[in-house]
């Protein structure tokens, strides 16, 4: 059966079996085609105006109602398969071009880089030290570099001229036109401890408190001197708080700022501000208690000093001894960072020696 | 302090391993610093036997050896020593030895003879003063053993670091008493060898005054001098102190002077109290008086210096004259010389903060001042004056002149200290059965004289420990002697503070991090400086001027260390540092401190790539603003950044400036790229918390404006305006995308492009509702700006 075509062209009718056979053969052909091949085929079954499909399609629009239905399923269903495989196809053909483009592009080549900023090492170690301490339940307070004798000395129970002050070499502030009594003389602080009479005299205990901060003395500025220098302080104080506490939390501390294995010990010592008065040894990280060049011999490395607070310091800052107890403590990240990175001469910390600086890389482990 | 392992071995009567002791210093709180062997330096001589003598041609007093030094070559040694005896053994120091004294000995030629080496005397080898001969070695060692081994010099010196508390540690009994607490022996004084047998009464008491073997004794500054000792011995000879003596004295590390010296020498670093031998023949009234120095006097030191002594300086004194400043250094017109026949012996407590202020005063640091200074044992020093009489008499010969005596105007006891047990517990945590702590306090040498009835214990303290004086110190020296290392290490709970973190804190670290993130690396430098603002504070007494003023502001100081890093053909620089800026007060009022933060810039933006043929652009002065305005929005938030002249400065609502940026001045090299800083001052608790806008539901829709406005027209000034105008139409942002300069333009003209963003919160705005916008917007840059639309 013939019909006639808007553009006059006869076509098989959409009955014919043998046509429907072919287009399933080309559908199935369609997996194999390049791309140009793919173009024309597509054209040539589903063209808006040419498709041999499409022809198909239109051409029942002649045929009765129930052969309509039948055929139109079978050529619709063709007709979504034929779509499918040609994208399917196309797909297949794009993603081979890429590989193929790939295989051109050197990927071995540098990848475009930023700069990497680093933090200082010093800053490193600090921010280490204060957050094993927050872990403890301290938290951070700081107070000013420029401060007066009574809070300096006089408050942490160095008494006048005692030989504990030769300890401390003080760089003193002018400060011309302002009329100062006894004890207001300005200093820059030779260690960070006021801050822990400022803390005290704030308000009443309990206080657990870590002080990062800059200490001066009038020191020479060599490979192991400078005249400031990072301290970190500790101060605990409450009822209860004794010189276990302190050895324990210490030993927690040097465990897990150390290794976890680190050996720690505890040698009385002499501080005017704590009594009893520690000195904090760990055991040497390089040679692990042996003895080597970095440990002098010894086998220990020492870390920091501490104690429990004096009954005096506690007084002179309005709490009760006899009621309260604390420890505190203090130790170099300036000198800790040179155990820890090695360096010989403590003024590679002061400097902005790029080639120094980028070894600590972003977060500066 | 100095400790000889031998007299420590004396003391304890046992033998003892210096390895050993530094331990268990170490844990008693008196850290070694090192273990030196004593005489390392004769590690180079060795036993050389002389084989043949002969008289040297040319010279009567010059003899010709043959020294056999066990190398199989016999060496001809020419030597002056009369002593010198075929078939013994002498020290041999061979060729390219140095000598003590720092001499190498060579080979020469001595009146026409060759010498190939030399034969020593004890002098030579800096074991005493005995210049007589060669030290004739008595041993069976064989020819070339090193001399170390044959002289039994085997001691050790123990370099203890001594903490200032502790005055009882710088003499050997103190180290003595804490060594036999830790091996749990008892100690006792060695014995002086060769004892004289002295029929030594105690000596008398007096208050102010008294006389001893016809010479007045006086106090006339008892804040001074507390207790004055003094004994006159007649028909001394002086001279070379006995073997056993110098060893000792070398040993402790101090050299050997004469019997005299050496014997006061020896108490002090045994008993720990300095001691002092006048010549008595010497002293004028004669009298030795204790007293404050008068204005304008002056001595002349033992080292040979002519001093001008402090007003009020605590003194010794004649009835004319300042023979000595007390407790730091003698005169040298009353000292023990050879001559000398007739000594008076002095032994005192000096107040410590006398001799203190008299050393600084003076810059004399003396072993006698630091230990005056630390506090000596007033009530003690009876027992070390007696035993140095003893020594004295033993080593130097001579009789007391009648009995000595005792000025001690204000006699005293130790003091008597209360201890609760509780308090022991309260404070160390742990509880000790109060037999324990008994045990404890009296290995330090305390007296604990009651049961713990009431509560307390009394315990008299003992007088070489003037740092025990309230409960507390007890407390310390009972975990002291009890061991820290036996307290336990269990952390048990706490009670957290109350406060949080200082805001300075948190606000260095977040700038830190961002300043990090953008590539830059953090500096630490040291606040004070040669050179800096009018404001900066002054330091009084800096060691070096480069460091006498605290800087004002940290920038400078980042400057600097780009030139250093250019000084090393580094070209590519990123530094920030986040530190404190100081002012000093204006009339009269004190310094100031605030946070600051600084960054510096110079080099290549970003590491060289190949797609940028190895040749990046530079950090230019968009990057610096982009980076100050970052800066200002993380330190101080509320601030606005104008741009006043060629510089970026941040203000605030009330005008004042904090924080500025742009390029800075540097010595640069001709190869550098442009350096651009900036600082800003750190306003705290400004921060804000970020506050939730809801994501917008309806699409935006953007257009380009280009605009032309003249060569001088601020670009702030017209996104400013298109933002405030364009918010009732749904501008959401503004932002300028480029700029055009050149061809094609009006002379003194210049085109910049803006993308203008708008968005309703409500509905999908229509096309019509931005091209009327835009219109609006138009009209107003027309009108209030003289600016003219390209084309959109």
């Amino acid at each position: 059966m013939l019909v006639s075509d808007p553009c006059g062209a006869p076509v098989t009718a959409p009955s014919d079996p043998e046509s429907l056979d072919a287009l399933r053969q080309r559908l199935a052909a369609v997996a194999s085609l390049e791309l140009a091949a793919l173009d024309a085929e597509e054209i040539a079954v589903l063209g808006r105006k040419q498709g041999e499909l499409t022809h198909l399609l239109k051409a029942m629009a002649t045929l009765p109602l129930d052969e309509k239905k039948q055929r139109g399923a079978a050529l619709n269903a063709l007709k979504l398969e034929f779509d499918a495989a040609v994208a399917a196809r196309r797909t297949e053909l794009k993603h081979g071009a890429e590989a193929r483009d790939a295989r051109e592009v050197d990927l071995t080549m540098p990848g475009r880089a930023t700069w990497t900023g680093t933090r200082h090492p010093v800053t490193v170690v600090m921010d280490e030290i204060v957050d094993i301490f927050r872990e403890l339940g301290f938290v951070v307070a700081l107070g000013p570099d420029i401060e007066n004798e009574e809070r300096n000395f006089g408050a942490l129970n160095f008494p006048p001229d005692h030989p504990a002050l030769d300890m401390h070499d003080t760089l003193y502030v002018d400060t011309a036109g302002a009329d100062l009594p006894a004890g207001e003389r300005l200093l820059l602080r030779t260690h960070t401890s006021p801050v822990q009479v400022r803390v005290m005299r704030a308000g009443p205990p309990p206080y657990r408190v870590v002080i990062p901060g800059l200490a001066y003395r009038n020191d020479p500025f060599d490979a192991s001197h400078a005249p400031a220098f990072t301290q970190m302080e500790g101060l605990a104080v409450d009822e209860g708080i004794s010189f276990v506490d302190l050895k324990a939390t210490l030993s927690h501390f040097a465990r897990r700022f150390f290794q976890s294995d680190a050996q720690v010990r505890f040698r009385p010592s002499y501080f005017p501000f704590t009594e009893p008065s520690a000195e904090m040894d760990v055991s040497c990280a390089l040679c692990g208690g042996s003895g080597c060049a970095a440990c002098k011999g010894s086998g220990w490395m020492e870390i920091l000093g501490c104690g429990m607070v004096h009954e005096n310091v506690l007084s002179n800052c309005g709490v009760d001894p006899e009621r309260y107890t604390g420890f505190a403590f203090g130790m170099g990240p300036h000198r800790i960072a040179m155990l820890r990175y090695g360096l010989a001469d403590i003024r590679l910390l002061y400097g902005g020696d790029m080639r120094f600086l980028a070894q600590f890389g972003a977060l500066g482990q | 302090m100095n400790a000889s392992r031998q007299w420590l071995e004396a003391f304890l009567r046992r033998r003892l391993d210096s390895r050993d002791l530094a331990a268990r210093l170490a844990m008693l709180g008196a850290p070694v610093d090192a273990i030196e062997p004593v005489g390392a330096d004769l590690r180079t001589f060795v036993v050389g036997l002389v084989t043949a003598v002969r008289q040297h041609p040319d010279a009567d007093k010059l003899r010709l050896t043959t020294v056999d030094d066990g190398s199989g070559t016999l060496f001809s040694v020419v030597c002056g020593a009369a002593n010198v005896t075929a078939g013994r053994k002498y020290p041999f120091a061979r060729l390219g030895t140095v000598m003590p004294d720092g001499m190498t000995i060579e080979k020469r030629k001595l009146r026409g003879e060759p010498s190939e080496g030399m034969l020593c005397s004890a002098r030579e080898l800096g074991l005493g003063e005995d210049h007589d001969g060669l030290l004739t070695l008595d041993t069976d060692a064989a020819p070339g053993t090193p001399l170390i081994d044959v002289l039994d010099v085997g001691d050790e010196r123990l370099v203890i670091d001594v903490t200032p508390n502790r005055a009882d540690l710088l003499g050997h009994k103190g180290v003595a008493r804490e060594l036999a607490a830790s091996f749990g022996v008892p100690f006792r004084l060695p014995e002086i060898p060769g004892e004289v047998a002295l029929d030594l009464p105690t000596p008398t008491r007096f208050g102010d005054e008294a006389p001893v073997g016809g010479i007045r004794l006086a106090i006339d500054d008892r804040d001074g001098c507390g207790r004055f000792l003094a004994a006159v011995i007649r028909g001394v000879s002086v001279g070379a102190s006995p073997e056993w003596l110098r060893r000792r004295l070398v040993s402790a590390g101090v050299r050997s002077i004469n019997n005299v010296v050496d014997a006061t020498n020896y108490i002090m670093l045994e008993l720990n109290q300095p001691m002092h031998a006048y010549d008595a023949a010497t002293l004028r009234g004669p009298s030795l008086i204790a007293r404050s120095s008068r204005p304008g006097e002056r001595l002349v030191t033992l080292d040979g210096v002519d001093r001008v002594v402090p007003d009020g300086t605590l003194v010794i004194a004649d009835a004319e004259r300042v023979i000595g400043i007390a407790g730091v250094m003698g005169g040298r017109d009353t000292e023990v010389t050879e001559r000398t026949t007739d000594i008076m012996l002095e032994c005192a407590w000096f107040s410590p903060v006398r001799v203190r202020r008299a050393r600084r005063a003076l810059d004399l640091a003396t072993d006698a001042a630091q230990r005056f200074e630390r506090g000596t044992d007033r009530w003690g020093a009876v027992d070390a004056f007696r035993r140095c009489l003893r020594l004295l008499v033993t080593v130097a010969g001579g009789a007391l002149d009648g009995s000595s005596a005792d000025c001690f105007p204000v006699p005293s006891h130790p003091p008597r200290i209360f201890l609760r047990p509780a308090r022991v517990a309260q404070v160390l945590g742990i509880e000790l059965a109060w037999q324990e702590i008994e045990k404890h306090l009296v290995a330090i040498g305390a007296t604990v004289l009651s049961k713990p009835g009431d509560g307390r214990i009394a315990v008299d303290v003992p007088g070489w420990r003037p740092d025990l004086t309230a409960e507390i110190d007890l407390i310390e020296e009972v975990a002291r002697v009890h061991g820290y290392d036996r307290f336990p290490t269990e952390l048990r709970a706490s009670r957290p503070g109350l406060r949080v973190d200082d805001a300075a804190w948190a606000a260095a670290g977040r700038l830190r991090l961002a300043l990090a993130a953008h590539g830059l690396s953090e500096v630490i430098t040291l606040p004070m400086v040669a050179r800096a603002g009018s404001d900066a504070p002054r330091v009084l007494n800096p060691l070096s001027a480069d460091h006498g003023l605290l800087r004002d502001t940290l920038l400078p100081s980042l400057v600097h260390e780009v030139e250093a890093n250019w000084a090393m053909h580094t070209a590519n620089i990123r530094l920030f540092e986040v530190g404190t800026g100081f002012a000093a007060g204006k009339h009269g009022a004190l310094p100031t401190e605030a946070l600051r933060v600084a960054f510096a810039v110079t080099g290549d933006r970003a590491p060289a790539h190949w797609t940028d043929g190895g040749k990046p652009a530079a950090w230019d002065r968009w990057d610096a603003s982009g980076l100050f305005e970052r800066l200002v929005d993380l330190a101080h938030p509320t601030a606005k950044v104008h741009v006043e002249g060629d510089r970026w400065i941040a203000r605030l609502a009330d005008g004042s400036v904090v924080g500025s940026c742009g390029a800075c001045p540097a010595d640069a090299p001709p190869w550098a790229a442009p350096l651009f800083g900036g600082e800003v001052t750190v306003g705290l608790d400004l921060r804000q918390r970020a506050s939730f806008t809801p994501l917008p539901v309806f699409p935006s829709i953007a257009r380009d404006l280009a605009l032309l406005l003249d060569l001088s027209q601020a670009s702030a000034g017209i996104t400013g305006l298109l933002a405030e105008r364009g918010r009732r139409h749904g501008l959401e942002s503004v932002a300028v995308i480029d700029e055009y300069r050149g061809k094609g333009l009006p002379s003194g003209k210049r085109s910049i492009t803006v993308r203008l963003v708008f968005r309703s919160a409500d509905r999908t705005l229509t096309d019509s509702e931005v091209e009327q916008a835009l219109g609006r917007l138009r009209t107003s840059l027309e009108r209030e700006l003289d600016v003219t639309v390209r084309s959109t």
